[in-house]
């Protein structure tokens, strides 16, 4: 039985402990991953913290020094009512990080799971989820974004349903196929063997297996759906003023741009450039982390 | 037809070889550093010699032909030593020269004739590639050489066959046409990477017995890597085996099964099923196991049968499985409603077939691919519903039970399986503990977690898998070990009627030793049946009571295993074991 005795060392190693190895190694072959998870944990800290450490209300009009540039005082500059630029960024990365996360997880239940179902039954599930994906498909997506938050409303929620419906092909597509592939596999069989219903396979032995390629997936549509909210607010649709948000102050920022107080909607746009790299940077580390091809 | 009496070397002249490797070291990076795939090993060549590799799987006999054609992927390179082919130095020579050498001076088969093919392009097309390529031909006269080379390789209907796509064509047929893409250019070294792996038995031996005749014409060398020592025995002259990266042995053919020097090299012959052995002659001489006595184990020559006075456990009457056949042509003219709608074509991949499985007995069911064997056992297991016909078990009517809805009944737990694929078979995000607790949790009646723990490790020890192992996931354990998983998470249930899927065909033949004699005691100790699903007659003799041979959904024969195997009735059951390379003991 020499068989047995083959283990390799650090196979004993616990499962995270192992994925954390793993996280370690392939940061340290890619350092533009590890970059990309610094800016993560750099938004995050913004998101949950910012409010409370930015030097001005980002709210607090101040007339006196509006369009100012940037100075010591006010590092991003004020605009038109005298507001801090760079308070009103930092604020602004809750809301937009919120209406990321929130359309995310709601695309990923929606459209991850009705792909999966798709893909494990096929049949007549298969051909109403394919068809709704086909059908969102055959609009500009950015206009069915526009034309969902203009009919059902302009508040934060419908931005995060419009962001999660236009998003709905691209999850149900990828867990359909992920999850034809596997239907036959031999673990499935042998689930089905050992008594599982076919809800508990779905549930319990596919899914689990398509979560890393989900998890990449939601990364790489963070980014997408962060610029999104941020068109719909730009085109007027969306977040409301005076609250701040990255598209509104772009779009505010855009008519002093003429007249050369670039630095309002400079830093804004930079902040959306800068979440949106983030988070495809981050997919893409993510793609290498999960890849079983890499883990040898 | 017999290759093995022309003693090929004596022939060749000792001077100067075709390929002479000198101590090759192949090295792989990888992130637990440097891994060293072949060490410092030496194989020479002669002109018009067949020389096989043998060994098993992480043995370093592919990437020594890898290196060879150098072809090894990023991670790899040649580390030490000198690979001369024909007086070029290969480890020295620039691309473009390379690019001329292969497929011209040397070229390979490979395991996979599916994938080696471009699955969108004629396979006449992709031979006159191969032949554009290297110029071989001027271009008028392409598609007459290509016709005329697909008829070399036994292409029956060749100025046909040219317009097929990869995907028409069977397995057998594919491999010819890599066969005949390697031959094209008429290159002096042919190297096989296990090219009848994935074949028939029937199909492996007039595949193999074309590639000598083709080779031995054209005064070709070729290399055959193999795990098979049956196959390297009757087609080769020389053998090389290889164990761990190193050169454990290099014999002609002829002597090396007589009398094998290297105890790795033994060790390899024991553990070959193979005529007049028992399972445990397969394991190796010094383990515990083999000393046994093997008191329940039945040998070759005659073992009691099984009491037939009980009822058979599992009845099988006149079971029928219909598909439909779908075709292009059907599906369009259904689309475009052109006359009547065509009588869908009926396609039975099993044709009423009758047979029973007593309680104790193991019944194999032997037929090559395609024979509906597969069918029939997962219509038992009840994954798929029958066409028609009667599944009996234990006096129960389970054929009419939907399979939908056998999945959670009692029963269910009564008639388990192992598969074929142990890799496969296993949720790659379950532990080997969660794998073998899933079917405890679904249908048994052990409760809370330390119960079930305990369950597992007590299946663990039965199985022989280390309990430490129990919290491995499946791409931390080796073949060996997942097939074990596999065997744990099949009996935990207490099963009257196991399928065994063509358990040990993706294993080693040592750990199929191991396990096929697993199989016997765990059979013996619980008191199980098994219905054994394999295409290699020698391991069906050595685990079954009686046996069943099938072709084209239908049963040819059945009876006792002694005498279906040593006096075949039918003739198919004869061309199959005839098929069957055997070395020369």
């Amino acid at each position: 039985m020499s068989e047995l005795t083959l283990g390799k060392p650090e196979a004993q190693s616990s499962g995270l402990a192992a994925t954390l190895k793993h996280a370690r190694y392939i940061i340290g072959e890619n350092p533009v991953t590890g970059f990309a998870f610094g800016l993560f944990v750099l938004i995050v800290i913004a998101a949950v913290l910012g409010p409370h450490i930015v030097p001005y209300d980002p709210l607090a009009s101040d007339t006196a020094v509006s369009l100012k540039p940037p100075s010591r005082a006010h590092w991003f500059g004020t605009d038109q009512l005298g507001r801090d630029v760079f308070s009103r960024v930092v604020s602004a990365t809750r809301l937009d990080f919120i209406i990321a996360v929130f359309s995310v997880v709601l695309v990923f239940l929606m459209g991850g799971l009705a792909g999966v179902a798709a893909g494990f039954f096929g049949g007549w599930t298969d051909r109403i989820v394919s068809r709704i994906a086909d059908t969102i498909m055959a609009f500009p997506l950015f206009v069915l974004a526009m034309g969902i938050v203009a009919a059902l409303g302009n508040t934060v929620q419908n931005i995060i349903l419009a962001t999660a419906i236009v998003n709905f092909p691209l999850y149900a597509r990828i867990a359909r196929t992920e999850a034809n592939v596997r239907r036959e596999a031999g673990f499935v069989q042998a689930a089905r063997l050992a008594g599982n219903g076919e809800f508990r396979i779905l549930l319990g032995h596919i899914l689990p297996n398509i979560m890393p390629i989900m998890i990449v997936q939601m990364s790489l549509t963070m980014g997408y759906a962060i610029l999104n909210a941020a068109g719909l607010s730009f085109i007027g649709l969306g977040v409301r003023p005076p609250d701040a948000e990255w598209g509104i102050m772009v779009a505010e920022g855009a008519a002093f741009m003429v007249s050369g107080e670039w630095w309002v909607a400079l830093f804004p746009g930079l902040a959306l450039m800068i979440a949106v790299f983030c988070f495809n940077l981050l997919g893409d580390g993510l793609r290498d982390i999960v890849d079983p091809q890499r883990r040898t | 037809m017999s290759i093995t009496d022309a003693p090929h070397i004596s022939n060749a002249p000792p001077a100067l070889p075709l390929l002479d490797i000198k101590n090759l070291t192949v090295e792989f990076s990888t992130r637990r550093g440097i891994v060293q795939a072949v060490k410092n090993i030496n194989v020479e060549v002669a002109k018009g010699e067949t020389l096989a590799i043998v060994g098993e799987s992480g043995s370093g006999k592919s990437v020594t032909s890898f290196a060879v054609m150098r072809i090894l992927d990023r991670a790899g390179r040649i580390a030490e030593g000198s690979v001369m082919f024909s007086g070029i130095d290969v480890r020295a020579a620039d691309d473009d020269q390379m690019r001329d050498l292969r497929g011209r001076e040397m070229s390979m088969i490979f395991q996979n004739p599916r994938a080696a093919l471009n699955p969108i392009r004629k396979v006449g097309v992709q031979i006159e590639d191969v032949l554009r390529q290297h110029a071989q031909v001027d271009s008028s006269a392409l598609t007459d050489k290509a016709i005329e080379i697909l008829d070399q390789v036994r292409i029956a209907r060749p100025r046909e066959r040219y317009h097929a796509y990869p995907f028409e064509l069977s397995g057998g047929m594919c491999q010819r046409v890599v066969i005949a893409l390697a031959l094209a250019c008429k290159p002096q070294l042919l190297i096989a990477d296990e090219p009848t792996t994935g074949l028939d038995v029937t199909t492996q031996k007039t595949v193999m017995d074309l590639v000598t005749e083709l080779t031995r014409q054209q005064g070709m060398s070729t290399i055959l890597i193999t795990h098979d020592l049956g196959l390297a025995a009757v087609y080769c002259d020389r053998v090389v085996v290889m164990e761990k990266g190193h050169v454990v042995e290099t014999a002609l053919s002829s002597t090396i099964f007589k009398a094998p020097s290297h105890p790795y090299t033994r060790k390899l012959m024991r553990a070959t099923p193979r005529p007049g052995v028992t399972l445990r002659d397969l394991l190796p001489e010094d383990s515990a196991e083999a000393k046994k006595a093997p008191a329940t184990v039945k040998s070759g020559n005659g073992h009691a049968a099984p009491a037939v006075a009980t009822t058979p456990l599992l009845v099988i009457e006149k079971l029928v499985k219909e598909y439909p056949r779908q075709g292009m042509t059907t599906s369009l003219s259904k689309l475009f409603r052109r006359g009547p709608a065509p009588e869908p074509e009926i396609f039975r991949a099993v044709d009423g077939i009758s047979f029973t499985v007593n309680r104790g007995e193991s019944v194999g069911l032997v037929g090559e691919s395609g024979c509906g064997k597969s069918t029939t056992s997962t219509m038992v297991m009840r994954l798929i519903d029958k066409s028609d016909g009667l599944i009996q078990f234990d006096g129960e009517d389970i054929g009419a039970i939907p399979a939908k809805q056998f999945a959670t009944l009692p029963l269910r737990k009564r008639i388990q399986m192992v598969f074929q694929d142990p890799t496969d078979s296993l949720n790659p995000r379950y532990t080997a503990a969660r794998a073998i607790a899933d079917p405890i949790l679904r249908l048994g009646d052990i409760s809370g977690r330390n119960a079930i723990r305990a369950r597992c490790e007590e299946l663990a020890l039965q199985v022989g898998l280390p309990v430490e192992f129990l919290d491995r996931f499946p791409h931390q354990l080796s073949g060996g070990q997942k097939a074990r998983v596999g065997i744990a998470r099949a009996i935990a249930l207490h099963p009257d009627l196991i399928i065994l899927d063509e358990p040990t065909a993706a294993l080693d033949v040592s750990v199929q030793a191991v396990v096929l004699n697993l199989l016997q005691d765990l059979k013996d100790t619980l008191g199980m049946s098994y219905l054994f699903v394999s295409h290699d007659l020698n391991v069906v003799r050595l685990l079954c009571d009686r046996v069943i041979v099938m072709k084209q959904g239908k049963i040819v024969e059945q009876g006792p295993t002694e005498r279906v195997l040593f006096a075949p009735e039918a003739q198919y059951t004869r061309d199959l074991l005839d098929a069957i390379p055997h070395p020369t003991v």
